[in-house]
């Protein structure tokens, strides 16, 4: 039954349902190494989801699709930074507001605009000359046929642990998020760095996005990621604020996902309710341990004011 | 980074207003290469307030500063270390988590571009260490490193950002007497190469020691600049407080009488989870003051807990008039006559959001006569009881309703002594009583501690500030890493032998080496 169960189609959507959860995981991570923890990612998925959509629907342009969920993720992004870091908002009732914002926009918007459910054809599978065809152990299959986004993905993450660790900018993040009066006494505009970081999280929320409704999926409805920027949220924390560390959290999870859909898949005999609520229940289990982790960065939630 | 020097800097009717507060009131000050300027007075004189203006923290509402007769316009910090000027503060601006060199390369351009360089950082910051006799390495976290080395990266740090001109803000506030003595070479050492230094302080023996000039702020204003060849202690405090000032008190000799406090092999665990407190023993009798020295963090905040009912006993015991009260809550050591003065008193010690009068009750409310047949509050007498504590502890207070915030260190300081006194204390423990308290409370402070001496209170001061243990003890006990090293009798002692027990030698060696 193991056979059955773990095949080589199982880790090929394993690493292929890990991508919304990398772009919007990794995201969260450069706005929260800042102190700022965005709670409305769900939010801004959403609405990614919906204008990449809409777009490709209505163009049949991926390319101007892609560029959609890049600019609506980028002026979210703009709006959620302009409201915690400007206005100093409580950061986490603010992130709920975003979300539900993203959650009725989105839906009005497809209502307004689609009506009923469609579908557009999204990012095809890239065909990779020799590593495509690896037949041994289902290399080829699992790592090399893919699209484009789930590629892209994976190139993030050792680059935002690059730029994380070994740039002056990932240096100024890391203060800031540590200590914001010290990184303000050493002459770095606190509010302009979590800017950046904040709209950079929107950027790569509104990529998840995409990559859901136009290379995963190729459909849009109703709160289409049904939480799933939430657990890109927890994620991070899953992670310890580390780019492999959100990557490894969200293989754990596309797993169980990709297991779910194969158990299902194969008609075993388990209530499909509780592979549904297996991520969240896993969610649960992994913050409890992850949160006695001494690696959070001390101002998260904390708005900066110079002051005595 | 740049190597331009500073040969006078000048600050020019200086004002800065916050709402409702003149903080700084058309002050002039400068500050000349090669020498150390001492930038004296309390707490909430301006001192801070000023130089932040400095370092472009903060902006002036009026006045100017001049850089070798050039207007210098500083928006920002980014703009004073542009200009050649560093500060070090009071509260660390390191990053705990990151090295030694990436808190030195914060903010500075990388030599490639993007891409940190932190192995360059590191061979010129030993260059630098090496140059000033600063031994640091750079390649270790901060939060590994003590204070005083902290201290040491603050300033290699500005010295690397091509500081001409550095402000150091209360910089001996958390070092022993040998960090003390450390940090005034290196000083000593930087004026010579040039560097023009404003120290600010508000203890005078320290102003005295290394500074050539001294300017004293009161209440925003400054009072006078003089050459500390004329300054005294006495005129300096004078200056400081503007009135007449008793540095030294008077006390009758000792007269020990019951024990009343005893702590036997008495072990806790610290706020980190390591034990922070090991085996303590000790006596407190009554109509003496015990004071325990040591430098923070090294026992004495779990020290004042467990005695206080605040912290879990894990070993040995404590005795308060001969009854075992070993993890006893709070409100038992209440009832048998202990009182506390806590460190943190805006955490601790009152509830800031609540008025004078509600504080001067938290802990007696339930009891007659503040209560109606203990459920209704009697604001009849706790209005009365109120006003003649005000009047008898000199809070100075808008009225009996008005929330604690809203007042001063000192005068909050004073609110607590007031509440805790008027409970007629057999045991008081008094941590670090006049810590950010003006010298006029604190002299205060220290009258009401002697004056509860000489009613036979047993009392347990608890403090970093040395000039105050000596000041006040009749017996000194000396804390390291969660143990008693070492116990002098008070009077005159040898400030070099109590640092030394504070840096960790024991009596013994300290003795030996004498």
């Amino acid at each position: 039954m193991i056979e059955q169960i773990l095949t080589a189609s199982v880790f090929a959507s394993m690493i292929r349902l890990a991508t919304p959860y990398i772009f919007a995981g990794i995201g969260e991570t450069f706005g929260q190494r800042s102190g700022v923890l965005n709670l409305g990612v769900d939010g801004i998925m959403l609405m990614g989801a919906f204008f990449s959509f809409y777009t490709v629907y209505a163009t049949g342009s991926l390319v101007l699709g892609l560029l959609a969920a890049l600019l609506i993720g980028l002026l979210l992004g703009l709006t959620t930074a302009f409201i915690s870091v400007t206005l100093k908002a409580e950061q986490g009732i603010s992130g709920i507001g975003m979300y539900l914002f993203g959650l009725g926009m989105s839906e009005l918007l497809f209502q307004k605009l689609i009506g009923t459910p469609k579908s557009v054809s999204g990012f095809p599978r890239l065909y990779i000359p020799v590593l495509s065809d690896i037949q041994f152990l289902g290399i080829g299959e699992i790592f090399f046929n893919h699209n484009l986004l789930v590629y892209l993905a994976f190139f993030l993450v050792p680059v935002s642990a690059f730029v994380l660790n070994r740039t002056t900018f990932g240096l100024m993040i890391r203060a800031v998020g540590q200590n914001p009066e010290a990184a303000d006494a050493m002459g770095i505009n606190v509010a302009r760095v979590r800017y950046m970081t904040v709209t950079l999280g929107g950027l790569f929320s509104g990529l998840a996005g995409a990559s859901l409704s136009i290379a995963l999926l190729n459909v849009f409805q109703q709160n289409l990621t049904s939480g799933l920027g939430f657990i890109a949220v927890a994620l991070v924390y899953f992670g310890r604020w580390k780019p492999f560390g959100v990557l490894a959290g969200a293989l754990l999870f596309s797993f169980v996902n990709a297991l779910q859909l194969q158990v299902s898949a194969i008609g075993l005999d388990i209530p499909s309710e509780f592979a549904v609520m297996a991520p969240y229940v896993i969610t649960i289990i992994a913050l409890v341990f992850a949160s006695k982790q001494t690696e959070k960065p001390t101002a998260l939630t904390k708005p900066f004011e110079r002051g005595e | 980074m740049n190597n331009r020097r500073i040969q006078h800097l000048q600050m020019q009717g200086i004002v800065k207003r916050f709402p409702g507060v003149l903080a700084v009131n058309h002050v002039d000050f400068d500050v000349r290469a090669g020498e150390i300027h001492a930038l004296l007075g309390e707490n909430g004189a301006g001192k801070s307030t000023l130089m932040k203006m400095l370092y472009g923290l903060y902006h002036p509402d009026e006045g100017r500063i001049l850089i070798d007769g050039d207007e210098a316009k500083i928006r920002s910090p980014h703009d004073a270390i542009q200009q050649g000027i560093g500060m070090i503060h009071q509260h660390f601006m390191l990053v705990p988590s990151l090295t030694v060199a990436e808190n030195i390369a914060l903010g500075m351009k990388s030599s490639r571009g993007l891409v940190l360089d932190l192995d360059v950082v590191s061979k010129r910051v030993r260059r630098l260490s090496e140059q000033y006799n600063l031994k640091v390495n750079p390649d270790v976290p901060i939060w590994q490193l003590a204070v005083g080395e902290q201290q040491r990266v603050e300033i290699l740090r500005a010295l690397y950002k091509g500081a001409a001109l550095l402000i150091l803000d209360e910089p001996t506030a958390v070092l022993t007497p040998q960090e003390v003595d450390d940090l005034f070479r290196i000083l000593r050492k930087m004026t010579e190469e040039g560097h023009a230094l404003i120290f600010i302080s508000h203890k005078l023996h320290e102003v005295l020691a290394i500074s050539s000039r001294i300017t004293v702020l009161r209440d925003g204003q400054r009072v006078d600049t003089i050459p500390t060849e004329q300054a005294t202690k006495l005129k300096l405090a004078q200056m400081m407080v503007g009135r007449p000032v008793v540095l030294e008190y008077e006390r009758h000799p000792c007269q020990p009488g019951d024990e009343r406090l005893s702590l036997s092999g008495v072990s806790a665990i610290s706020d980190r989870g390591d034990l922070g407190l090991k085996e303590v023993s000790l006596a407190v009798y009554g109509g003496e003051i015990v004071g325990v020295a040591g430098v923070s963090g090294n026992g004495q905040r779990e020290l004042a807990q467990v005695i206080a009912g605040l912290r879990p006993v894990t070993g040995g015991t404590i005795h308060v008039g001969g009854l075992n009260v070993t993890g006893k809550p709070p409100a038992a050591m209440n009832v048998l006559g202990v009182s506390y003065i806590p460190e943190e008193r805006m955490e601790d010690g009152v509830i800031k959001e609540f008025t004078v009068s509600e504080n001067l009750v938290l802990q007696d409310h339930g009891r007659k006569p503040y209560t109606r047949g203990g459920i209704f509050l009697n604001f009849h007498v706790i209005a009365k009881t109120c006003k003649e504590a005000i009047r008898a502890y000199e809070i100075k207070t808008p009225g009996a309703d008005t929330p604690v915030k809203s007042l001063s260190g000192g005068n909050i300081q004073k609110l607590v002594l007031a509440r805790e006194l008027s409970r007629r204390p057999k045991v008081l423990i008094a941590a670090q009583p006049t810590r950010g308290v003006d010298i006029g409370a604190t002299e205060y402070i220290h009258r009401r501690l002697l004056e509860e001496r000489s009613k036979g209170t047993a009392i347990l001061l608890i403090s970093e500030d040395l000039d105050e243990i000596m000041a006040l003890s009749d017996r000194i006990l000396v804390m390291y890493e969660g143990r008693i090293v070492g116990e002098v009798p008070g009077g005159k002692v040898d400030v070099r032998r109590l640092g030394a027990m504070m840096a960790g030698a024991t009596l013994d060696s300290v003795e030996e080496k004498a």
